[in-house]
């Protein structure tokens, strides 16, 4: 389904994570991180790009994999995107929810 | 989420229906996983584990009571010489008398490691690490404690502290919080 997004429509599953990454862009994820309460600051966006990155080489996502990442320990993690860390950073990251339970 | 406190006549306890009239923002959603763990095997750690850790994953807070056998989860010599069951547990499918093999409960376990390594899963002490950072409070049983004669420095640096079980109970308090025993 389209929603508006930053002023765009953008193409969002039932959960609202982006279906298609190219239509991602620092201000949707600001919109979407706003949705969340949260306000992107630099260090938000640096554990971003590391899970963008994982995505593009098709890495499989776990907490724990985050955690061993070098870019962000755990508990930064949870301070960062608080109340299910792996669901709102990959959706504001604009990459597909994670299926991992660890 | 706003509540309005309303004394019954009878007593200052609000009963749990009166919370719920009162909080309309309430829709049954879980808040909080109280999970005690009792045994050591490590199929029952794991699943204590993953429920705890799942919670955290989900924004739920989780805590851990561990209690009689389930201190050795917690406890730096035990944690990592957990076993899996292999006599006395049908799921095994293994005849008992096999299971009974020496060796063949350590077997049975290397096979489960490798197999939870391939799924991510982390080994008990990391995992316990993670869940700790994630934010799951530890706890261990004060009786369970005594009976086993076990000190605190015998425990892992992440455990939050040692408890009775009226002190889980009362963590326990509010809306939306769910008790699990294993």
């Amino acid at each position: 389904m389209e929603k508006i997004i930053a002023g765009r429509a953008i193409e969002v599953n039932e959960e609202g994570y982006l279906k298609d990454f190219k239509q991602w862009s620092p201000e949707v994820a600001k919109e979407i991180a706003k949705e969340a309460n949260l306000d992107l600051t630099p260090r938000h966006m640096q554990v971003i790009q590391y899970l963008q990155e994982q995505h593009k080489s098709e890495s499989p996502l776990s907490i724990r994999k985050v955690g061993k990442s070098g870019v962000v320990d755990i508990k930064e993690f949870y301070e960062l995107f608080p109340n299910g860390p792996l669901k709102t950073s990959t959706k504001v990251a604009g990459i597909p929810k994670p299926a991992s339970c660890i | 989420m706003e509540t309005t406190t309303v004394k019954s006549e009878s007593t200052n306890m609000l009963t749990d229906n009166e919370n719920v009239l009162l909080d309309k923002n309430f829709k049954g959603e879980v808040k909080k996983m109280m999970i005690i763990l009792s045994k050591a095997t490590l199929e029952n750690v794991y699943a204590a584990f993953v429920l705890a850790n799942g919670a955290r994953m989900e924004g739920i807070e989780a805590e851990l009571f561990f209690t009689f056998f389930g201190l050795e989860a917690i406890h730096k010599g035990k944690l990592e010489h957990l076993h899996v069951a292999t006599v006395g547990n049908p799921a095994m499918h293994m005849p008992t008398m096999l299971g009974g093999i020496p060796g063949m409960e350590a077997f049975a376990t290397y096979m489960m490691k490798k197999e939870m390594e391939k799924v991510d899963m982390p080994e008990v002490k990391e995992f316990l690490e993670i869940m700790s950072q994630s934010g799951v409070k530890i706890w261990a049983c004060k009786l369970a404690m005594d009976m086993f004669h076990y000190k605190k420095e015998d425990l892992i640096d992440e455990v939050d502290g040692v408890i009775t079980v009226g002190d889980f109970y009362h963590k326990s308090n509010g809306l939306g919080t769910k008790m699990l025993f294993i």
